[in-house]
């Protein structure tokens, strides 16, 4: 190109970008643009400024900088006025009887020999949990059918101990159960359609891992058995809402389908269980069933206290998940309804297909809205005697080895932190799975 | 899945119904299941509260822990449940537990309408008042126009108001749901009283920013003997729990203590081999082993050992023996003897 005519002017490069003025670029130009960009905003920025000073710096002062970290009983967090060593006027976080109580607010009562059992079924739950929760992951419906299936009767084996007494009168009634249903679903799909034996076939399959459950649940397998009024603390906690989640999700969603269904004797089951359950506070329901229900039992005998507030929260949540999931499934324009019917899909091919996948992707805030609500719901078991999380951290105040002014704060702080890393883990997971399946119809 | 959820609650459901038997004789049932089912309270420092290990103790566990022994010569055979004041009376009527000791007054009603024994009295509390040493004040008569904090729904309220209302003095209630909120807000100057059964007093007394600061008015207000309650129409039951509470008080008073229970029971006391089982089987009569007052002594102690053990003067709570002391010494404990 160096032979080129020689012209008075031809500009044959472009000149390089002027960088942009520094109010612009870096963190200057960020706050310039997020932070001050007008009169209102910069006194609200400095408004909360102010107010982030006010409250930080004492927090952090409280929680962290000033805190004891160690000690063995009250006296560690005791000013000299109270019988300590502190300097008068102390105040601030005492973390070595949160220490202390640790395994009790984790664990309950649990015995310390058999610990590794509530471990084990932590581990299977988060190791199961993660990949289930990670789309990347393969392998997606062994993950569903370990994490739905197997996990929960392992779980209940583990931390229960199995070896569950059903005695003769049992089976013998549930061999008259099954043989009743096989003969009903028989005559019924005989009577509409044409293969018969193969829905006899599934009804059996059904009915027989129904029966190995049992069994297995009631094997002996060397385990020292653990009633329930030794489980506690956080674990108590995870397994109420846990039973919750699983529960109410297909519970729910059975529901929002009866509500919306042709069949009158079915909309209306659903609408009374739903209006029902929606009607009464959940402290009534818990009060019930430890109060109530055992005068309405016969003489001696008794349900467990556990399982009386598990299927009180499950029903509960039940009927707010099937309200969530209808008003998702009400959002679903008309047209994918006759869609699905003018290319020939059943009744429950074009829910399963058409319109729950995109009902539940609407309602996924919802959904996690509910879940966070029922895992903060649980406390309320322990006002029936129940030492969730909360109740055991309650129940430690009354410990005068450790009473001072600041246990109980401390306590609480430990007790917020807590359900906040759960809570907002719920809320982050949420958010991203509303952007993965988000397909541009907002 | 719905099956393995269906399965787990009938698998519990199944369990729970096999853990209970009828309500024929309460004992034969204890003996049969292997341990006694005992209701406590949610946590109530010296009467029954776990420790950071999660074992109970208290008075009032104590007395569970005896009955254990008693009936098993083994007093960690006892199972506890945590219940609130609202359902403890239920959980006791329909057989869900053996015994309620569980800081429970005895009242005339509770006695007579509810279907339910009370077995004795195994601490005499009773209400009182705190205020700052600053204020001056040495007797509950001065406090005309005091604002006072306590606790909602209970009959502390309902006392302060009689009481009040019959000495002719203006007063004002501050009432909290959690004694937690209570003692903050009298910590923090909210209310010039603070009022409460004395033994609580004692207790939360150790949360207040300087606990020198406050004295504990010796007025007492209302009576509130505290005992085990157990179901009406069971006598032999209703005979043990009694009895038990009696072995101890008695214990204390011939000084056999968990210590020298071995050698004592070589000696010669009449009166004493009676209690411990070398003489006489007022141990058959109770329908338990001979050695019944023995076991309790050697594993649990005499009420002495157990009131100093949980809430004496050498615990945090430091409360004095005062009425619960034996009659001899001057307070309300008498048992009669074992003869």
């Amino acid at each position: 190109m160096n032979s080129k005519p020689n012209i008075a002017f031809v500009r044959d490069h472009m000149d390089a970008a002027m960088p942009p003025p520094s109010s612009e670029v870096g963190a200057l130009g960020w706050m310039r643009r997020n932070l001050f960009s007008s009169v209102s905003n910069t006194i609200l920025t400095l408004l909360v400024v102010y107010v982030a000073y006010l409250i930080i710096p004492g927090s952090l002062e409280w929680s962290i900088f000033n805190a004891v970290w160690e000690g063995t009983d009250r006296l560690a967090c005791a000013t000299t006025q109270q019988g300590g060593e502190l300097p008068v006027g102390w105040h601030a976080a005492c973390w070595p009887y949160v220490i202390a109580y640790s395994k009790l607010f984790i664990y309950g009562r649990y015995p310390d020999p058999e610990l590794w059992r509530v471990n084990l079924v932590l581990v299977m739950f988060f190791a199961g949990l993660v990949p289930l929760l990670m789309p990347s992951v393969g392998g997606k419906r062994v993950n569903l059918i370990f994490m739905l299936g197997i996990f929960p009767v392992l779980a209940l084996v583990l931390l229960s101990g199995g070896n569950f007494e059903f005695g003769q009168s049992f089976w013998e009634k549930y061999a008259i159960f099954s043989l009743a249903v096989l003969v009903a679903v028989f005559l019924y799909m005989r009577a509409t359609e044409n293969s018969a034996m193969g829905a006899v076939k599934s009804t059996a399959i059904g009915l027989a891992i129904f029966a190995a459950v049992i069994l297995f649940i009631s094997a002996d397998f060397g385990l020292v058995s653990i009633e329930t009024p030794l489980w506690g603390g956080f674990v108590m906690t995870l397994v109420i809402a846990v039973t919750g989640i699983v529960v109410s999700l297909p519970l729910g969603i059975i529901l929002a389908l009866g509500r919306r269904s042709q069949m009158p004797a079915v909309r209306l089951f659903s609408v009374i269980f739903i209006e029902f359950w929606r009607g009464v506070p959940l402290i009534t329901v818990l009060f019930m069933s430890s109060v109530m229900l055992p005068l309405f039992l016969p003489d001696g005998v008794s349900f467990d206290k556990l399982l009386r507030a598990l299927i009180g929260v499950a029903l509960f949540s039940t009927a707010y998940m099937a309200e969530v999931i209808r008003g998702g499934m009400q959002a679903i324009p008309k047209g994918q309804y006759e869609g699905a019917m003018a290319v020939g899909l059943s009744y429950w091919q074009s829910m399963r297909m058409i319109i729950l996948p995109q009902a539940l992707k609407i309602v996924i805030p919802g959904i996690v809205n509910t879940f966070i609500g029922l895992f903060k719901d649980t406390t309320l078991v322990s006002i029936i005697g129940l030492l969730d999380f909360l109740g055991m951290i309650v129940l430690s105040h009354s410990d005068p080895k450790w009473a001072t002014p600041v246990q109980a704060l401390t306590s609480y702080l430990f007790c917020a932190l807590v359900f906040f890393i759960f809570c907002f883990s719920m809320g982050r997971y949420s958010i991203f799975m509303e952007n993965r399946l988000n397909t541009g119809h907002r | 899945m719905k099956k393995a959820i269906v399965s787990a609650a009938l698998g519990v459901a199944a369990l729970g119904l096999a853990a209970s038997g009828a309500v024929a004789g309460t004992l034969d049932d204890v003996k049969a299941k292997g341990f006694v089912q005992c209701g406590v309270s949610q946590g109530l420092a010296g009467f029954s509260n776990p420790d950071d290990k999660g074992n109970w103790t208290g008075i009032d566990v104590d007395l569970c822990r005896a009955l254990g022994a008693a009936i098993f010569g083994d007093s960690t055979k006892v199972k506890y449940t945590p219940l609130s004041a609202k359902e403890r009376f239920t959980a006791l009527q329909s057989g869900e537990i053996d015994v309620l000791s569980r800081n429970t007054t005895w009242t005339a009603t509770r006695d007579t309408s509810l279907g339910l024994n009370f077995a004795g009295v195994n601490y005499y509390d009773g209400q009182g008042f705190m205020v700052r040493k600053e204020l001056g004040i040495k007797s509950a008569l001065e406090l005309s126009g005091a604002s006072i904090c306590t606790n909602t729904g209970t009959t502390t309220e309902l006392n302060v108001a009689d009481y009040f209302r019959a000495n002719k003095m203006e007063y004002e209630i501050v009432a909290f749901e959690k004694a937690d909120e209570v003692v903050s807000a009298y910590d923090s100057g909210r209310c010039d009283v603070y009022t409460t059964d004395q033994s609580g007093l004692y207790s939360q007394r150790l949360k207040l920013t300087n606990p020198g600061d406050h004295i504990v008015l010796p007025e007492i207000i209302s009576k509130e003997p505290l005992g085990p309650v157990v179901r009406q129409g069971d006598d032999q039951w209703f005979n043990l729990v009694k009895w038990t509470h009696f072995a101890m008080v008695n214990a204390e008073e011939m000084g056999i203590t968990s210590a020298n229970v071995d050698e004592k029971k070589g000696g010669d006391d009449p009166a004493i081999k009676r209690v411990l089982g070398t003489e006489g089987a007022f141990g058959e009569a109770l329908g338990v082993g001979n050695d019944w007052a023995y076991n309790i002594i050697k594993q649990v102690g005499n009420y002495s050992e157990s009131f100093e053990r949980n809430v004496g003067p050498k615990t945090p709570l430091a409360i004095a023996r005062g009425v619960n002391a034996l009659w001899s010494d001057g307070g309300l404990q008498y048992a009669p003897p074992i003869r």
